[in-house]
């Protein structure tokens, strides 16, 4: 879809919000909603700056570190990606505890949703990497460059560029899944939308609200990223043609 | 005692039932998915003006969370008069968020069809459904299969959330269990390990099938 429609589509999504929100039987819920819609927003942000630091250490763990750190990165992988994020989350917030390891439920949220998404991320990082042509590392190489060097200066900003669209898909993947940290206590707006529909069952009301709230974030997401993708690719063609 | 093993195995029975659910509520949400995905994907080509609708609703599928699409359907339902278990509620919501997934995929596949393969079916005057059934799928399904296992792989890892609204499935099971015996290691290390090791399978069984589907447009 293209930039355009998806603004559109934010701006319907909004002004649907704003519209809904001076009707009594929504603006009822719209403060409670809000306060959890924080919430998430938090935990999303936070949660993917682990995200994309873990996907970037477990890939290069994998592809250039000593065997007992690719070992273990690789464990690390095969373990986020093969189990379901709610039992990821369950698992940290129920047994750890039995381990003597007490996070409180904000911790769980983020930790678990960063390590999962950050699974996934590092085959992105892993495979954005490899797609960079053999000719730029032939030609560090020939420059004398260090490996990290290499890494630093040549390689890590081509293979940025490519990273970008599936990164984006991926966080979007993590936005969504904040709702299943309601689940495990923490009053985000999946949470708060349960609640009031518990004590309310305005139902319709409720969850419309909700899910065109997510609508939007996941909206301001992608076209982030899209105009994240055009800026970066614009830098990598400009260095081309000089 | 951390791990206790008496009380693993004395679970093992129940949970392996629950096991049952969940791969049951995955074989019928994914059945859902893939046959909604692929009208999706269809009338989406057949029927030019649908096109916008198609793809604005397969936006707002995917955008938002499933958790909330299963609470929708189980609660907005009654309101219009269906009561749905929860069971129903939960893999229908399931099978419309993965159809909106697959709908993408089914799109890729068709793009990836020759022109001249409808220009043919065009000249030979076979109506548009032929078309399809008979030229168009055939082509197209094959080289997706893979992406649509992963997407079947990615469904079973949501159906934990069913737990969500009390669908005695793996989860819900092992929430149970901990709840009744203040015990949660074991039954959720369990369920963790049961996912990892059916993932990891499905992942050799997809690796596989790419490989043979390669080798047979290869010949």
């Amino acid at each position: 879809m293209g930039i355009r429609t998806l603004v559109t589509l934010l701006v319907v999504a909004l002004g649907v919000i704003a519209v809904l929100a001076t009707q009594e039987a929504y603006s009822l819920f719209m403060p409670g909603l809000l306060q959890g819609a924080v919430l998430t927003v938090e935990i999303a942000v936070l949660g993917s700056l682990l995200a994309i630091v873990m996907g970037v250490l477990a890939a290069l763990a994998r592809m250039y570190g000593p065997a007992p750190l690719r070992w273990l990165a690789t464990v690390y992988v095969e373990i986020f990606r093969g189990t379901s994020a709610l039992v990821q989350l369950f698992w940290l917030f129920f047994v750890l505890p039995q381990f003597g390891v007490t996070l409180n439920a904000f911790l769980v949220a983020v930790l678990a949703l960063g390590l999962n998404v950050g699974a996934y991320g590092s085959e992105v990082v892993r495979g954005a990497i490899q797609s960079v042509a053999r000719g730029q590392w032939e030609a560090s190489t020939a420059l004398n460059m260090s490996r990290p060097q290499m890494l630093r200066r040549i390689i890590l900003p081509q293979a940025f560029v490519a990273m970008i669209p599936p990164w984006g898909n991926l966080l979007i993947e993590l936005l969504k899944s904040t709702a299943l940290v309601s689940l495990i206590t923490l009053s985000d707006l999946a949470f708060k939308a349960q609640q009031m529909n518990q004590n309310t069952f305005k139902t319709i009301p409720i969850f419309t609200l909700v899910l065109l709230m997510y609508l939007a974030m996941s909206l301001v997401l992608t076209i982030g990223m899209r105009l994240l993708e055009r800026r970066a690719s614009l830098g990598l063609a400009r260095g081309r043609a000089a | 005692m951390i791990w206790d093993w008496a009380f693993a195995f004395e679970i093992l029975p129940v949970l392996a039932r629950a096991a049952i659910v969940s791969i049951e509520a995955t074989l019928i949400g994914f059945a859902l998915a893939a046959s909604l995905g692929l009208v999706l994907a269809v009338v989406r080509i057949a029927v030019p003006w649908t096109g916008w609708t198609i793809s604005v609703l397969v936006e707002l599928i995917r955008s938002t969370p499933l958790l909330i699409q299963i609470f929708f359907l189980y609660f907005v339902f009654p309101k219009f008069g269906v009561v749905l278990d929860a069971f129903t509620a939960g893999v229908l919501a399931i099978g419309i968020h993965y159809a909106a997934y697959c709908s993408e995929v089914y799109r890729a596949g068709f793009d990836n069809i020759h022109r001249g393969q409808w220009e043919a079916s065009i000249a030979l005057n076979l109506s548009s459904w032929t078309t399809f059934r008979d030229i168009i799928i055939p082509q197209a399904i094959p080289p997706i299969v893979p992406a649509l296992g992963n997407y079947l792989v990615a469904l079973f890892k949501e159906t934990p959330l069913l737990s969500a609204i009390a669908v005695l499935e793996l989860m819900q099971t092992a929430k149970i269990i901990g709840s009744e015996t203040f015990r949660y290691t074991e039954p959720t290390t369990l369920v963790g390990l049961f996912f990892l090791a059916m993932s990891l399978v499905s992942a050799a069984l997809i690796r596989s099938l790419e490989r043979l589907l390669n080798r047979r447009t290869m010949r």
